[in-house]
């Protein structure tokens, strides 16, 4: 029995990278749901929007590091984030501007939106592939750690190290703050107001003079800052490559849909619902297990529930499970 | 009829061209996977042209089809079998009843906590029975099998056994997802087809996950015995070729023809039920939902029918393509291309019309095919027209202009991609019904 050294161990392995996964799902499903809610649709151009941003400020972080230009101990991509977004704003403004809009006059149905959206996403996964290539590219620079394994075995003399990667605190902080700025915009701005209003009733909102096109250019453009940082964030975090961000698209969904689609406060929390059971079905609890339980009940095997490939499978389970029994969500969005 | 027969004209004159360009192995290559696509845009026209259901999992239905061909067709690994084949079936047994039960359970009482448990209790059993069995099988010479194989059966068999394979997953996965909106339908199936994948990818004892099954028996005979073969070759002079050469193309011819003999039988099959009371009805609940069902049409049984028969149309196709390619790779399998590739092709050949539908098969394909070649000519010339009118004074230029032409030569795999949305786009836009639209 060691629940100190199962503490730290979870943390480690479970909690932090969980809490850091669930804040990037988190900004990339406040992006679906705004989405949702004032257009009206599910963006299957999210993921590669969001491969989009992170290359542009990749582009700029490997501008500004050729420059000498440095952050140091944080790393560099943080100055860089500001062009990424302006990039990615203008590049959705644009598709909004030449694709979306046509359809919006149409009165569409959603299911178009949708398969229009499919060929987005096909231009903006060309593009990104033409630009940058398919592969892996690392940028992140900076100091490493804010405590390696190391440290903290010395500080503390436990048997298990505790890592805290600077990324994964840049990412809570970075988060928080946007979620922070997001809400009081949302509820504190006009503009924020006449968004929630679009969003809740469309008719009504049009009757008292908003203009739609301004609400819908806001959305596009929040939506652009949302995903950008969040891809960035986790490019920082683990790695870039277009082809896991477009796999983003699944687990960003589900965190959207099991919060309740257009609800901000749901895509949050659904964003940690969705990281905390990833990570903790495909985390081996051998360790942890060993600490808490008599040695004579210790496990053998690696105690993992699934194989980490898996992990999709977990986000569609939940997604799956809430879509047959609670088809609003966990915060009552607006659907079906 | 003016329209469809000169559209399938081009695509003729397309196919040709290639061969006569650049080569008639290549023209052949295009023609058979412009056959299987044309197979699987057939199965999605039926689920979303005709019944509006909006599926993009086809790439694990693809991929199912494909693993049919190693279980028909592969020999049993008979000390596999052994080691920990009956263990490995009795836990797929055990978890199957797990499934049941919950099920059952949850019909009799309706408490959530009892389904929970039962899923608990199983799985803890299901692991506790498989993996000694998993671990067995897969330390069976690893390097050359390591799974348990398939029957030894001749391998066109597999292509009904993909159509069922994938039918009854398309049976479960309708049974709880088809009740779905259609954008939350799309997400569903979306991730279905990547777990699919995954299960692919991870189980070696069933079909040696990342490590492929190559080397898959041939419905064709092999190149290299026709090449021995005197009375081949001789004949091969008779039409001018050499034996090599005669060899490849007679193989592919092989392959084109039964691909041809699925395809049209596919297509007869599907016009009639088109233009049957049933093809009607489809439409009708297409069209409103609410009316259909206010008619005493069974709306949900007619959806899980259509999204079963499409989903086996497409494991058809799987496997079919798995037998061109001899090799099952799930690492290759891309909802890019598996998935939101065949809907561009539904999409611009025509929804809700077959022929369309088995038109923009090939139109697609052989753009995805051509798009390449075709931007590395043209990078290639507009580089040389470019140094060409520069004069040597700007030699930064010059360089710069390589070097950027250089780059987009080296990513013009990639621009098919951009190319497919562009298509896709400007098809939704300006003709919105497709090529050849639904009468």
């Amino acid at each position: 029995m060691d629940p100190l050294n199962a503490l730290v161990a979870l943390s480690n392995f479970v909690l932090i990278p969980a809490i850091a996964y669930g804040s990037q799902l988190a900004l990339g499903a406040l992006g679906v749901t705004l989405i949702y809610g004032i257009l009206r649709f599910s963006n299957f151009a999210h993921g590669d929007s969001m491969a989009f941003g992170t290359m542009c400020t990749i582009l700029v972080t490997w501008l500004l590091q050729g420059l000498g230009v440095s952050l140091h101990p944080f790393p560099t991509a943080l100055l860089a984030i500001p062009f990424g977004i302006a990039a990615t704003a203008a590049l959705l403004l644009f598709t909004d501007r030449t694709v979306y809009r046509f359809y919006r006059a149409q009165k569409a149905r959603p299911v178009i939106f949708v398969i229009v959206s499919i060929g987005v996403m096909f231009i903006y996964n060309g593009l990104t592939r033409v630009i940058l290539g398919p592969d892996d590219q690392r940028f992140a620079d900076g100091e490493r750690f804010i405590i390696s394994a190391r440290t903290f075995k010395a500080m503390t003399g436990l048997d298990e190290g505790l890592a805290l990667k600077t990324t994964q605190g840049i990412t809570v902080v970075t988060a928080i703050l946007v979620v922070a700025a997001l809400f009081w915009f949302l509820n504190r701005t006009r503009t924020g107001k006449s968004m929630r209003a679009y969003s809740d009733n469309e008719d009504l909102a049009l009757l008292s003079g908003i203009d739609p096109e301004r609400v819908v250019r806001v959305t596009w453009i929040l939506v652009a800052a949302l995903i950008t940082v969040a891809g960035v964030l986790y490019g920082l975090d683990k790695t870039y490559k277009p082809f896991t961000y477009f796999q983003l698209l699944l687990p960003i969904f589900a965190a959207a849909i099991v919060g309740g689609l257009g609800n901000p406060v749901g895509a949050i929390a659904g964003g940690f619902v969705i990281a905390f059971s990833e990570v903790g079905f495909v985390y081996a609890w051998k360790k942890v297990l060993g600490y808490l339980l008599p040695e004579a009940l210790a496990p053998d095997g690696l105690v993992q529930l699934l194989a980490t490939d898996y992990k999709f499978a977990v986000s569609f389970m939940i997604l799956v499970v809430v879509l047959l029994f609670r088809p609003t969500g966990l915060f009552r969005g607006k659907s079906v | 009829m003016i329209r469809t027969l000169g559209l399938f004209a081009l695509v003729a004159a397309l196919i040709v061209g290639t061969g006569m360009v650049q080569s008639w192995n290549s023209a052949l290559l295009i023609l058979n996977m412009g056959l299987v696509s044309a197979v699987m845009a057939l199965g999605v026209n039926l689920q979303w042209g005709i019944a509006g259901l909006f599926n993009v999992g086809i790439m694990g239905f693809v991929a199912l089809g494909g693993l049919a061909v190693v279980l028909t067709s592969v020999p049993p690994v008979a000390e596999a079998w052994a080691a920990g084949g009956l263990r490995v079936m009795a836990s797929l047994l055990l978890g199957a009843a797990t499934v049941a039960g919950a099920v059952w359970v949850w019909g009799r009482t309706q408490s959530g906590w009892l389904v929970a448990a039962v899923l608990a209790a199983g799985f803890v059993l299901y692991r506790l029975v498989r993996d000694p069995g998993v671990a067995a099988v897969e330390a069976v010479d690893p390097a050359a099998t390591g799974f348990l194989g398939g029957l030894g059966l001749p391998v066109v068999l597999a292509w009904p056994v993909g159509g069922l394979l994938a039918a009854g997953a398309a049976w479960i996965i309708g049974k709880t997802a088809l009740g779905l909106r259609s954008d939350y339908l799309a997400i569903a199936t979306l991730g279905i087809s990547e777990i699919v994948i995954a299960i692919l990818k991870n189980e070696d004892w069933l079909a040696r996950g990342v490590k492929n099954v190559i080397g898959l028996p041939r419905p064709v005979p092999y190149e290299i015995d026709l090449q021995n073969d005197p009375a081949f070759v001789e004949r091969a002079a008779g039409f001018g070729l050499d034996p090599t050469t005669a060899s490849t193309l007679y193989t592919k011819l092989g392959y084109s023809v039964m691909f041809t003999a699925v395809l049209v039988i596919l297509l007869v099959l599907a016009q009639l039920a088109l233009n049957s009371p049933w093809g009607r009805m489809m439409r009708a609940i297409r069209d409103n939902e609410v009316a259909a069902r206010a008619m005493g049409k069974d709306v949900t049984f007619r959806h899980l029918q259509v999204f079963v028969l499409g989903s086996a149309i497409c494991g058809v196709a799987g496997a079919m393509m798995t037998t061109l390619d001899g090799q099952l790779t799930p690492g290759t399998y891309q909802p890019l291309r598996y998935t939101f590739l065949i809907w561009v092709m539904v999409i611009v050949g025509g929804s809700g019309n077959n022929l369309g539908a088995v038109l923009g098969g090939f139109l697609i394909w052989f753009l995805w095919v051509q798009v390449e070649p075709m931007a590395v000519w043209v990078f290639g010339s507009l580089n040389d027209a470019a140094q060409a009118g520069l004069t040597d004074q700007s030699g930064a230029l010059r360089q710069g202009l390589a070097g950027l032409t250089a780059h987009l030569a080296e990513n013009a795999q990639q621009l098919r991609l951009l190319t497919m949305g562009v298509v896709l786009l400007v098809v939704l836009r300006f003709s919105p019904r497709g090529l050849l639209p639904e009468r």
